[in-house]
């Protein structure tokens, strides 16, 4: 198999221009004979549906829990990057695409980061136009503000609930369509396999989640918007019904999974407490713009934050990244974070933290602002932790947030298998090895207002699908497959249960495959998801029956796949032997313990193919070529 | 602040599907750490449950962080519990004493069917906005962002609206079970803001007859709602939403 990336040709500022004309369109009166599957309904899917449901195509859209607005895009706080500029700070398309290369540590496609930096400015258009309500200032136009690891103020905002906001302008868009008889709401609907008909991704097989009844439904082509895998940590701050068994299951089915490795750790959530949690909340790095990071000089000090005096502290960002201080990208503020503990520097009961203050900001602005800017993440803190981050400050460490890696998809957003297409954090993305903050809801509604909407339609037309209907046998087989695995992980009955397995997965892969990794570790670590998946599939118990509402079933069968997954994320971090953004091998960094990449030998994507469970997935190689961009070693100091 | 571990005993509702009946069932939730949150108290008297081979409580969650608006349950008749501006995942544990008895329950709503135990049906809500809550724009013909201005106030207060979750607790708490509070927060939201101008009457109307339709009940006007409200939307939503109502009407404007 060779990888087609189908890049445009030409110079990269009009590369998207091109393909919208080589384009082929689907006359309007026939587009309603086109039936298209979404999976998900967070930005990617609901922007997708919106934007194909107007076009006049007649779109299926499938979630998982009770509602479209549920999807856990409406988690995200902080903000939403475009280049309009409108700060006169020096910021346009090309410093965008330029900052996303870098900061992504030269790992992803070029081509692709241009044309996201290209739609930024249409995105906020589209938002405000459906009624976003973006936070303004007094004249009445947009406000902005700078985000971790921009020099530029690029980030719209709604207080910090960015992603609500826009999850809802794009659920009410894509209900429009609903209205108008164009899209079909599929809620409390688990995808259990892609179903592959004639070469071509012709439908899916779905669990209804109240009754249990396995459902197969066709369409003409497969958007799967079904977000990242970072659950598999047990611990993260993804929702806790977050998974990869829609991808994972498409993987099975033909479609490479690109950079698994590639996972970011995400630096200012608040720590871990006990064995009871379930999962991990995230504290807005906007936090860092006025937040300074420290910890005291003196390892083992136990003293309360406050009377440590100013000499004891070690404001170790800005001391190490004098020109971006506390703003340096997410790795690297996680990475150093994760030193100080290491060295024995952390704070808090657990030795597992750093302080966040906010004190000379405080002093500096007054008690208002701060409210005004971060007072819903001030309440957020000390609900969990109940404590005052006005009075002490807040103790944060890096948790697991966002996945970079994905399904491998070409330019167009197709997966390699003809017919499906990947968008949003399910696909390997614009991110390379590391997502700049704000960039995730760029990227999720780039893909699916802008887009996918050009580039299925090109598909449509320029395919020639035959009649298939659920009654062709790749339906019958995927069903039946699906059904025989229910009742396998139902008949088990063993002793243990899925949470319990979950949270043992996830700490093998925090403790071996997490912010730092080395060979020995990995190899181990292998070693230990093999035997915990061989003992899942004969210890797990999970209650419950089949054929009703069975929340922890549904968890069996996620778990189950990370189960599979796990192993192909270790394989792909083992054989890259570089570090690069939030891939970080102890063996290849620079001497004051930055990333240090092997760009002559891992400067591609590495697109895995299944070959069986527990058999060694195949390599393919999609070669980076920088035309634009010339990969330099990141520095921030 | 350190944690402490308690007891509590729980009367959980227990309800095997939409057709059939449930009863409250007696379960002690031991070893409670003071720093869980209630979801995760649950977790683990779940855990116990399916090792000795029962059905786990079911219930709906997925952020846990307080925005999705997926869980709630009414918690000693207080839909979300007794924290204000809290939903059900965000109340912790430390707000309980040792020994206490604690009642937990679905929602309770006509138009909001019991799926499964503290699992309802909230479909309803979507299709109070789909009739309607949204400014009907197409992709790609939008004008440059800034060539709307739009006054801080009103943005703000826009905001405050479009802050809804979507839980569904100002039904629960509502005497009437009325879904005022939910749909008055979505039209506010757009009716505040110039975008949403041309389609305020024709959107209040669709609206209001759709929440009807639902099976919804008449505002009591007593304010439980607001006082549930995990995002705290204040009930003069409500009065605005009327006015947008008559508004319409007196322009003779119909669904």
């Amino acid at each position: 198999m060779t990888l087609d990336s189908k890049i445009p040709s030409g110079p990269i500022a009009d590369k998207w221009e091109r393909r919208k004309f080589e384009n082929k369109l689907v006359n309007p009166a026939n587009r309603r004979k086109y039936d298209i599957i979404i999976v998900g309904t967070g930005l990617a899917g609901s922007s997708a549906a919106a934007a194909l449901g107007e076009q006049g195509y007649k779109v299926k859209l499938f979630c998982i829990l009770d509602s479209a607005r549920r999807a856990h895009s409406i988690a995200a706080q902080g903000g939403i990057n475009a280049a309009k500029n409108y700060r006169n700070d020096g910021d346009s398309v090309y410093r965008l695409f330029y900052d996303t290369v870098k900061g992504g540590d030269y790992r992803a496609r070029e081509a692709n980061v241009y044309r996201l930096a290209q739609v930024s400015v249409d995105i906020i258009d589209q938002c405000v136009a459906t009624g976003v309500p973006f936070a303004r200032e007094y004249g009445g136009l947009l406000d902005n503000r700078s985000f971790g690891g921009a020099q530029v103020s690029r980030t719209f905002y709604a207080r910090g609930q960015t992603g609500q906001q826009l999850l809802l302008g794009a659920y009410q868009s894509m209900l429009r369509q609903v209205d108008a008889g164009n899209v079909t709401l599929f809620p409390r609907r688990e995808m259990l396999d892609l179903v592959v008909a004639d070469g071509h991704a012709r439908g899916i097989i779905t669990r209804n989640l109240i009754t249990g009844e396995l459902e197969r439904h066709e369409g003409d082509a497969v958007l799967l918007c079904t977000g990242g895998y970072g659950t598999l940590y047990y611990l993260s701050t993804n929702a806790v019904n977050s998974n990869v068994t829609a991808a994972w299951r498409s993987h099975k089915r033909g479609a490479l999974f690109a950079n698994p490795c590639f996972t970011q750790i995400h630096p200012t959530c608040i720590p871990v407490s006990g064995d009871h949690q379930s999962k991990l909340t995230l504290m807005s790095e906007s936090l860092r713009n006025d937040g300074r990071v420290w910890v005291p000089k003196q390892p083992g000090d136990t003293r309360p934050p406050n009377q440590v005096p100013e000499s004891e502290r070690d404001y170790y960002l800005e001391r190490r990244y004098p020109s971006f201080g506390n703003l340096v990208p997410r790795d690297v503020a996680s990475r150093a974070a994760k030193q100080q503990a290491d060295e024995g520097n952390g704070v808090g009961d657990t030795g597992l933290a750093v302080y966040l203050d906010f004190k000379d900001a405080i002093q500096r602005l007054g008690i208002e602002i701060i409210k005004a800017r971060y007072g819903n993440l001030f309440e957020m803190y000390e609900r969990i932790t109940a404590e005052d981050p006005y009075q002490v400050p807040m103790r944060i460490y890096p948790a697991i947030h966002y996945t970079m890696g994905g399904l491998w998809v070409d330019y167009n957003l197709e997966s390699t298998v003809p017919g499906l297409f990947v968008l949003g954090e399910a696909n390997f993305s614009d991110h390379g090895a590391n997502r700049l903050g704000a960039s995730a809801l760029m990227q999720g509604l780039a893909d699916g207002y802008f887009i996918a909407p050009y580039t299925v339609a090109n598909y449509l037309a320029g395919t020639r699908l035959g009649n298939v209907t659920t009654d062709h046998d790749a339906f019958k087989d995927a069903a039946s497959a699906s059904q025989a695995r229910i009742d396998k992980v139902l008949a088990v009955k063993g002793s243990r249960t899925v949470r319990q397995f979950h949270r043992q997965l996830g700490r093998i892969m925090w403790d071996y495959v997490g912010m730092a990794r080395n060979e020995q570790g990995l190899k181990e670590a292998l070693e230990k998801i093999r035997t915990l998946r061989d003992e899942f599939w004969q210890d797990v118990t999970v209650g419950g029956e089949k054929t009703n509402l069975n929340p922890m079933l549904d968890y069996a069968g996620r778990v189950a796949d990370y189960m599979e997954f796990g192993e192909l994320l270790t394989l792909d971090a083992l054989h890259r032997n570089e570090s690069c953004g939030g891939h970080f091998r102890e063996e290849y960094q620079t001497p004051d313990g930055e990333a240090l990449r092997d760009d002559a030998n891992y400067s591609y994507v590495a697109a895995w193919q299944f070959t069986g469970v527990g058999a060694p997935p195949v390599l393919h190689e999609e070669p980076l070529v920088f035309e634009e961009v010339h990969p330099s070693q990141r520095s921030y100091k | 602040m350190s944690a402490k571990t308690i007891s509590v005993n729980l009367k959980v509702w227990r309800q095997p599907a939409r057709d059939q009946p449930g009863r409250l069932v007696d379960y002690v939730a031991k070893d409670v750490s003071t720093d869980m949150s209630f979801l995760e108290m649950l977790d683990v008297v779940n855990e116990e449950l399916i090792r000795k081979g029962e059905d786990a409580i079911a219930f709906d969650s997925d952020c846990r962080e307080g925005i999705c608006g997926a869980c709630g349950c009414m918690i000693n008749g207080i839909a979300h519990g007794p924290d204000p501006g809290t939903t059900t995942c965000q109340l912790h544990m430390r707000r309980f004493r040792d020994g206490e008895t604690i009642v937990v329950e679905p929602w309770r709503a006509r138009a909001f069917p019991v799926l499964k135990d503290l699992i309802v049906d909230r479909s309803a809500f979507d299709r109070i906005v789909a009739a309607g809550g949204y400014i009907s724009v197409g992709v790609g013909g939008a004008q440059d962002a800034n060539s709307i201005s739009v006054p801080k106030e009103d943005s703000d207060t826009a905001m405050d609206s479009a802050a809804c979750i979507g839980c569904g607790a100002c039904v629960a708490a509502c005497k009437n079970a009325a879904a005022h509070l939910f749909t008055s927060a979505k039209i506010t939201h757009l009716a505040l803001l110039p975008q949403g101008g041309p389609e305020r009457e024709r959107r209040a109307v669709r609206m209001v007859e759709q929440m009807e339709a639902e099976g919804f009940g008449a505002c009591s006007n007593e304010g439980e709602c607001e006082a549930v409200c995990p995002k705290l939307i204040p009930i003069s939503n409500i009065a605005k939403m009327i006015r947008e109502y008559s508004r319409a009407l007196w322009k003779g404007v119909s669904a």
